[in-house]
């Protein structure tokens, strides 16, 4: 039968402390929901470390562990708390390769949800990790692009940070791009953009609008496929999806692709606004009818 | 090694820490050096002492300095033409030309580069050692033992229980503030409070012996006062008046100390020359 992304993560983590004797560390780990069931009932003994409620200390704690020839998986139970998780991380692991040549790597699982939980708690922060270098940026949201990322960090003496999304948990199906000849819009989305703007696509094709989709699974390294840029060159206009702010790497990512093409591609993420913990005040990602609204109007349809 | 012997070997290894900085002062006045350093003269006896110690027990400890460090890679064993040429820019320097004089490091005697973000050796060294469980040393200054994630990352070492040497050289500075002026507490009664054992000294190298005996076995946090005889960064003095212990040892033994220290100023001077010539 086939796993959920859930199940996937789930072994992954017991395989890397049971089988390749690594440790996974962070806060409040083997409390009730083992973080969203996505890690198994193991302790200390087994490699599953516990650390104290000093978040930036925690961050630090793990690029030790990376320095002594660990491979760490450190989770981060929500996103927002990379604010106080990643300093020591960004400035010295990810540095230093560079700096001492001591590879220093640690796969950082970043977990995101929203809906009424404001403005730390909630939505994707890959953003602050985008702009140090040496770091690699991911955001699987099915089984398979999972294990690839997992698989390639295992081979490889980088930092990851994985920007894992709750949404995408109970997810078993592999999310295919669409790739037509004359598409009139291109969609580029990332992390649980992806599940609303497939929705979307579907949904206009039927009313005639036709959509390229294109998953963007690495966020960084951003390599630029050249059917990419074909399709973008095709389209009327061009759309990227985030999870974040608007003002990240949606942005980044939108400007490296109009500077290979000849076109527009609007990003699309977070408001740039806090969100509040009330229905009204919340700032969420686009959902399907956020999107086939955006489309029409730039479409004038 | 008796007291004697350990007094003289630590006196040797404190001349070249000194006769290195000094020449180090000498040539950012001169604007050779041209980046930002940070001399150790004055401290030295801290890492001479360390170092010492450790041969004695046989002990080569994972190294976790801060940025004013030359005298703990002198005292290691760190290889004394690569720092200079680290210090003099060049790309076969011990860190590559990316140290500078604050982040370097040396894969051979196990010291780790700081990156340049006061006290974030603290949670490094922590989380090195409670994978590694080998001996290690934590440098912090008193300014960056006040880091937030520093205290955090004490609390957890002593929890774990693991065998770390928190070394605070408490130079009473941070830049020139005084530490009455940034804080009432002190560090050794922090460590005590997260139920660690600590003392506080000053950096006579007989104090470090008498509790050498504890090093290692658990985490353990020393508070060194000591003095900054040179500017925070760069080549000055803020006070003639500041106490030298260098001076003061060289002084109360000079019958048996004067030859080492002529001897190692003449090696430092000519290890400088050299590698300046090869410029």
């Amino acid at each position: 039968m086939e796993k959920t992304v859930r199940e996937t993560i789930k072994e992954i983590v017991f395989k890397h402390l049971k089988k390749k004797k690594y440790k996974a560390y962070g806060q409040c780990l083997s409390a009730v929901g083992w973080v969203g069931g996505t890690l198994p009932e193991l302790y200390e003994k087994d490699g599953m470390v516990e650390l104290s409620m000093a978040d930036v200390a925690g961050g630090g704690i793990v690029v030790g562990a990376a320095l002594a020839g660990d491979r760490p998986i450190y989770v981060i139970r929500y996103q927002g708390f990379n604010w106080f998780n990643c300093p020591i991380i960004l400035n010295y692991a990810c540095k230093s390769k560079e700096i001492w040549k001591i590879p220093c790597p640690i796969f950082i699982r970043g977990i995101a949800m929203e809906g009424g939980i404001g403005p730390v708690a909630g939505s994707s922060h890959h953003s602050l990790y985008h702009r140090m270098p040496g770091v690699k940026i991911a955001s699987p949201m099915t089984p398979k692009e999972y294990k690839k990322v997992y698989q390639q960090f295992m081979k490889d003496d980088s930092v990851y940070y994985v920007s894992e999304h709750r949404g995408s948990y109970g997810n078993k199906e592999e999310i295919k791009d669409i790739n037509k000849k004359n598409p009139d819009v291109t969609f580029f989305s990332i992390s649980i953009t992806r599940f609303e703007a497939i929705k979307a696509a579907k949904i206009l094709r039927k009313e005639k609008i036709n959509v390229n989709f294109h998953n963007i699974l690495w966020l960084k390294p951003f390599n630029i496929k050249q059917s990419w840029i074909k399709s973008v060159n095709n389209s009327k206009i061009s759309f990227i999806f985030d999870d974040d702010y608007r003002d990240g790497i949606a942005s980044t990512l939108a400007h490296k692709l109009m500077s290979k093409s000849q076109k527009k591609v609007i990003p699309y993420g977070l408001k740039d606004k806090s969100a509040g913990f009330s229905k009204d005040r919340d700032n969420l990602p686009p959902s399907a009818a956020d999107i086939m609204r955006l489309v029409k109007k730039f479409l004038k349809k | 090694m008796n007291k004697n012997q350990y007094l003289k070997k630590t006196f040797e290894l404190a001349a070249e820490c000194r006769y290195f900085e000094l020449n180090v002062f000498k040539n950012v006045e001169k604007k050779i050096i041209k980046f930002p350093v940070y001399l150790s003269a004055g401290q030295e006896f801290i890492s001479a002492s360390l170092s010492t110690i450790c041969k004695q027990k046989k002990v080569v400890p994972e190294l976790f300095p801060q940025h004013r460090c030359h005298s703990i890679y002198i005292s290691f064993g760190g290889d004394k033409k690569k720092l200079v040429n680290e210090l003099l820019g060049k790309n076969d320097g011990c860190t590559y030309g990316m140290g500078g004089s604050a982040s370097i490091h040396s894969k051979e005697i196990k010291m780790f580069g700081h990156d340049g973000l006061m006290g974030t050796q603290g949670p490094i060294g922590v989380g090195s050692c409670f994978v590694s469980k080998k001996p290690t040393i934590i440098f912090l200054g008193d300014a960056s033992a006040e880091e937030d994630y520093v205290l955090a990352s004490l609390g957890w070492a002593s929890f774990k229980k693991l065998p770390i040497l928190f070394i605070v050289e408490d130079n009473n500075l941070s830049i020139l503030t005084e530490k009455k002026t940034r804080r009432h507490w002190e560090m050794h009664d922090v460590a005590k409070g997260f139920k660690m054992k600590s003392y506080n000294i000053d950096d006579n190298p007989l104090n470090f012996l008498k509790i050498s005996d504890r090093f290692f076995k658990e985490p353990i946090l020393v508070n060194v006062n000591t003095n900054r005889l040179f500017w925070h960064a760069g080549a000055g003095i803020d006070s003639p008046k500041t106490f030298d212990r260098y001076k003061l040892i060289l002084k109360k033994n000079e019958k048996s100390y004067k030859k080492i220290d002529d001897q190692k100023k003449r090696m430092i001077d000519i290890l400088w020359k050299k590698q300046l010539e090869k410029q």
